[in-house]
């Protein structure tokens, strides 16, 4: 016993030999209610919609995704996701790099209010920004004389993108920046670097992989928001109509088929997103190891 | 010393005060405009026509029922996915076998599914044209365009929140001091409640937290399960927007500033647990390096030696 506690390079060998039998209780009891859990609340309601698309013929699938007006709210989507995503990119980066590196008043409720969108409900969310930017809000009637119209079209979407995402990207970079060490950038300064050098040179490439990662999540978070985005979008078919709504629209006109196939597509979105997010984020954990 | 290497360490690794002070200056006017604004402008709208109309809005009787269902909705919702959250955090987090990281994918997959999507799963399931809906239409048990039907959507929006604060948690803080209470003899349920519990709590507190925020706020998946029956199975984001579309904006918007001192209250009670987590770390840290082999003598051998 005082052997092992005194060299800690045997402790950890024989931890790894003792993982044969396992010293914690629990470990079936909690490994079977979760997978029971997680079939009855994830996996089987998943299956139902992949099969029920199984049921649809080729020629029924393929009409009911790439319809004209289908095909707008793709573009809609995913124009307006990918927008949002690099302003919250630069916009996070800035966030998180002011909470990081500066003191200043009030630095603690910024802080915290980062979070806002992650806790006010999105079709608060929705009706407080459309209340904003139309034509009488207090935004929106500085915009109109300009002739800027933020609400009820595309850009509304957009908006209404960048408040959903932006705790994506500032929480995934904020560690980050948090953990870089200050010794390179001062190598960087010795050795003659401007500030503007050692950042891009040494602050930068340190968090990229998190930059990344707080865009892929923020861009797939945006591809399905639906709450915040009906508000203040107008619904416009062709114009502003995003792909949740036209599956919604499709129940609605009890088009149950049709609405399980654009689903099935945004499944297939869905799915891809957290493949990149995954090889993202083992990518920033291995740099992380690597530094 | 160790104060002018600080002062040196400053100088050389900060900007000039301008650029500091643009960038603090260009930071808070974004955030002052995407998340201040909407936030006060919900408050501002709902008391646009005075303290009356405000609480009239909220007295409605619809608004009561919607109040209410939410409040069922979360505290069914809740409950579940904190024991499930717990309990496969604990399996993933303290053990190894093999698939481990695909389940924790599936853990994380209701969060990167589309919640419509999510709403339209059930409606296939438990739906009239789903796969349980005869027998349930003959058994006379209605489960979507129902109560029923709101809490699933909310389980499955709701699902990762707690078991993702956790699992990390866990695993930073490894196996050592649960083994060390089973070695003693404690068993799995004492081991569990004294010694894994008081170092999770302030995640868990995170995770419910955030978790209750989502399910009492929740609307794509929620709206598509919802029938939106007015006083029955309208939750009060669906409340808000009956009201928002009928342009009673009075209305909507009072309905509304109840969440939004819902979402404020989340995130005092967050940073106050992230704050409390952060000073136990700390108080941790700070203790004295401890010899692995020291014997620590008795405590009346140490009055005797002093």
């Amino acid at each position: 016993m005082t052997a092992v506690a005194t060299a800690p390079s045997s402790l950890t060998r024989s931890a790894g030999g003792l993982r044969g039998r396992r010293v914690l209780p629990g470990f079936n009891l909690t490994l079977g209610y979760t997978l029971v859990y997680l079939s009855l609340i994830v996996l089987i309601p998943l299956s139902a919609l992949v099969l029920k698309s199984l049921t649809l013929t080729w020629d029924q699938f393929w009409v009911a995704i790439s319809s004209p007006r289908v095909l707008a709210s793709y573009r809609l989507t995913f124009g307006a996701s990918l927008i949002a995503a690099l302003v919250n990119v630069f916009a996070g980066l800035l966030v998180a790099w002011v909470l990081v590196r500066y003191r200043f008043p009030g630095k603690r409720i910024v802080d915290a209010l980062v979070d806002l969108p992650f806790a006010l409900p999105t079709a608060v969310a929705g009706i407080s920004l459309t209340a904003l930017l139309a034509g009488n809000g207090w935004i929106g009637q500085y915009l109109e004389p300009l002739g800027i119209q933020l609400a009820f079209n595309p850009n509304g979407v957009v908006i209404a993108l960048i408040f959903i995402g932006l705790p994506f990207v500032v929480r995934t970079v904020q560690p980050v920046l948090e953990d870089t060490e200050r010794e390179l950038e001062e190598a960087a300064m010795s050795l003659g670097a401007t500030r503007w050098q050692t950042f891009a040179h040494v602050i930068f490439p340190a968090i990229a992989p998190a930059l990344l990662t707080g865009f892929a999540m923020a861009f797939a978070r945006a591809i399905g928001e639906y709450g915040s985005v009906i508000f203040i979008a107008g619904n416009m078919p062709m114009v502003s109509e995003i792909t949740p709504l036209i599956i919604i629209g499709k129940l609605e006109q009890y088009d149950v088929a049709g609405a399980t196939a654009v689903a099935v597509v945004m499944l297939v979105m869905s799915f891809f997103m957290l493949l990149v997010i995954n090889s993202l984020q083992s990518w920033q954990r291995k740099r992380s190891g690597a530094a | 010393m160790s104060g002018a290497t600080s002062s040196i360490r400053r100088i050389s690794t900060t900007e000039a005060p301008w650029v500091r002070w643009t960038l603090i200056g260009l930071a808070l006017v974004f955030l002052l405009l995407f998340l201040v604004l909407p936030l006060a402008a919900v408050f501002a709208e709902a008391l646009r026509k005075g303290l009356g109309a405000y609480l009239d809005g909220l007295r409605e009787p619809d608004a009561w029922s919607a109040i209410r269902l939410t409040l069922i909705t979360a505290a069914i919702a809740v409950p579940l996915n904190l024991v499930f959250g717990v309990s496969a955090a604990w399996c993933i987090a303290k053990y190894e076998f093999r698939g481990k990281a695909f389940l924790t994918t599936l853990v994380d997959l209701p969060f990167s599914i589309s919640p419509v999507v999510a709403g339209l799963m059930y409606v296939l399931v438990f739906g009239a044209q789903g796969w349980l809906g005869p027998w349930l239409e003959s058994h006379d048990i209605k489960i979507v365009f129902a109560v029923p039907g709101i809490v699933l959507a909310t389980v499955f929006v709701t699902f990762p929140f707690i078991a993702r604060e956790l699992i990390p948690l866990m695993q930073a803080q490894g196996n050592e001091e649960e083994q060390a209470a089973i070695v003693l003899g404690a068993s799995g349920w004492q081991t569990f409640w004294y010694v894994t519990l008081p170092n999770i709590k302030w995640g868990l507190i995170y995770g419910v937290i955030l978790c209750n925020a989502r399910a009492m706020g929740e609307f794509g998946a929620v709206s598509v399960v919802s029938g939106h029956i007015r006083g029955q199975t309208n939750t009060m984001p669906l409340h808000v927007e009956i009201l928002y579309n009928e342009y009673q904006s009075v209305a909507a918007f009072a309905v509304a500033s109840l969440l939004a001192l819902l979402a404020l209250v989340t995130l005092v009670i967050k940073s106050v647990a992230e704050w409390k987590h952060e000073r136990e770390m700390k108080a941790a840290s700070a203790l004295p390096p401890e010899q692995p082999t020291s014997w620590v003598p008795p405590a009346g051998a140490v009055k005797e030696a002093s």
